[in-house]
């Protein structure tokens, strides 16, 4: 084994493009380089694994993080599975339980809303705009063209740029790259709504299709001549390991820590025990004025904006009070970006006391939402 | 389609908050979510939310 002590590592000009292993180490390609959350799909709060339906809606059903939206009249379910290519644990898996072809307006979609403030320093929308490079790993029971785009948030109006990249053996991962060129043009919000959009597109009608690598003045999610997964029932398409980071050079994922992984998920979405003593029941500090009473939380991670809140199980608590238990509605009641307020529906208690609740056999769980 | 929610801390008045009737969600009135955002095109096509119950009922 050789040591190399040296002051300063340059490129043959005594400049700073200096490469290891094909890509120059810079401030953005390090450690943070990566844009995207969740992008191994290790984070699934909402569903732990378990399968569920495309959004129709607007509403988030899969893995932390990501989207999937289908408005084709077909149906898919989205899975975190444990299937995934060497170095990597969990994948995304979509399959088709019914097809349709989509309509010139009909969207089928995975999509990233990635947060302005992780993405204003790429100057996108001036002269200065870096470029990036989205990889990924890639398995369809479909060979063929697929693609998808990367879009701004469309206020005042829509930028996007369209890729494709081709699966060339069913059912086999591949790793895909695909080098954007920043845009020069355009919005991009820097604060924290969403800054980068990003689409994976499995089956949309021609008005979302264009000519793929070039910025469009327009909102497109998906290159023409891409695959419809949607149109084929039964059909499978898997994606983990997705990165996007300045550049032009893919480099290796960027591993996070699971508690970091989850912390930053936790910015967007939080599921958790209402209580704060056991499964199934908790003291509680009786907070009381026009006939209810407060159950505090502190987050354990300040959100991206005030979150919806739903109390997800049971709806009514028990509550010990002078009669004994009784069943008592349990309601959201303040909301803010590190600390929400449920209100308990009791009145036969004075301000100052202390409460004993139970959800009974049921753990209560609520939900705090401020994806993107 | 939203419903407006009582304050229930010891003075009057409506939350900041609106419910959403389809899955029970709470909503603030922070701009910055886009539930919110939501409501607020919702509001903008002319449509008016249910008043909230009367403290007490």
């Amino acid at each position: 084994m050789s040591q190399l002590a040296v002051n300063s590592i340059t490129d043959g000009s005594g400049g700073a493009t200096a490469t290891i292993n094909g890509y120059t180490p810079t401030a953005s390609n390090m450690g943070g380089k990566n844009r995207i959350i969740n992008g191994d799909m290790r984070i699934d709060q909402r569903n732990a694994g378990a399968s569920s339906n495309f959004g129709t809606g607007g509403e988030f059903s899969t893995v932390d993080r990501w989207q999937t939206f289908e408005n084709t009249g077909g149906s898919a379910t989205n899975q975190q599975v444990v299937d995934a290519p060497a170095g990597f644990y969990n994948s995304l898996k979509v399959t088709v339980t019914s097809s349709a072809t989509p309509a010139s307006s009909e969207v089928t979609q995975l999509q990233q809303m990635i947060e302005g403030f992780n993405t204003a320093d790429l100057a996108w929308g001036t002269a200065s705009a870096k470029t990036v490079t989205l990889s990924f790993w890639v398995k369809s029971s479909i060979t063929g063209q697929f693609g998808g785009s990367i879009a701004s948030n469309g206020t005042p109006s829509y930028s996007s740029y369209p890729f494709s990249y081709t699966i060339s053996s069913a059912n086999t991962w591949e790793h895909k790259t695909i080098t954007i060129t920043g845009a020069t043009s355009g919005t991009w919000e820097a604060t924290n709504q969403t800054g980068i959009r990003l689409y994976f597109n499995l089956g949309s009608g021609s008005n979302h299709l264009t000519t793929p690598n070039t910025w469009y003045s327009a909102l497109y999610r998906g290159s023409t001549g891409d695959t419809s997964l949607i149109s084929t029932n039964g059909a499978t398409w898997q994606i983990t390991g997705v990165q996007l980071e300045a550049g032009s050079v893919a480099t290796p994922f960027e591993h996070r820590h699971y508690g970091q992984e989850l912390a930053l998920c936790q910015r967007y979405y939080q599921k958790r025990n209402l209580f704060n003593i056991g499964t199934t029941s908790a003291v509680w500090e009786g907070y009381f004025g026009g006939g209810a009473g407060m159950l505090t939380i502190d987050l354990p991670v300040t959100m991206r904006a005030a979150p919806t809140l739903t109390v997800l199980q049971p709806t009514q608590v028990q509550v010990y009070e002078t009669s004994g238990w009784t069943s008592r509605t349990i309601a959201a009641q303040y909301s803010s970006i590190d600390f929400v307020a449920f209100n308990i529906d009791s009145t036969s208690h004075n301000n100052g006391k202390l409460l004993t609740l139970s959800g009974g056999s049921t753990i209560p769980t609520g939900q705090m939402s401020s994806e993107l | 389609m939203y419903k407006q929610i009582n304050n229930n801390l010891p003075f009057s008045g409506l939350a900041d908050m609106v419910q959403r009737l389809s899955d029970n969600a709470f909503i603030p009135f922070d701009p910055a979510n886009t539930d919110y955002q939501e409501y607020l095109a919702w509001l903008a096509e002319g449509n008016t939310p249910e008043p909230a119950d009367e403290v007490g009922a």
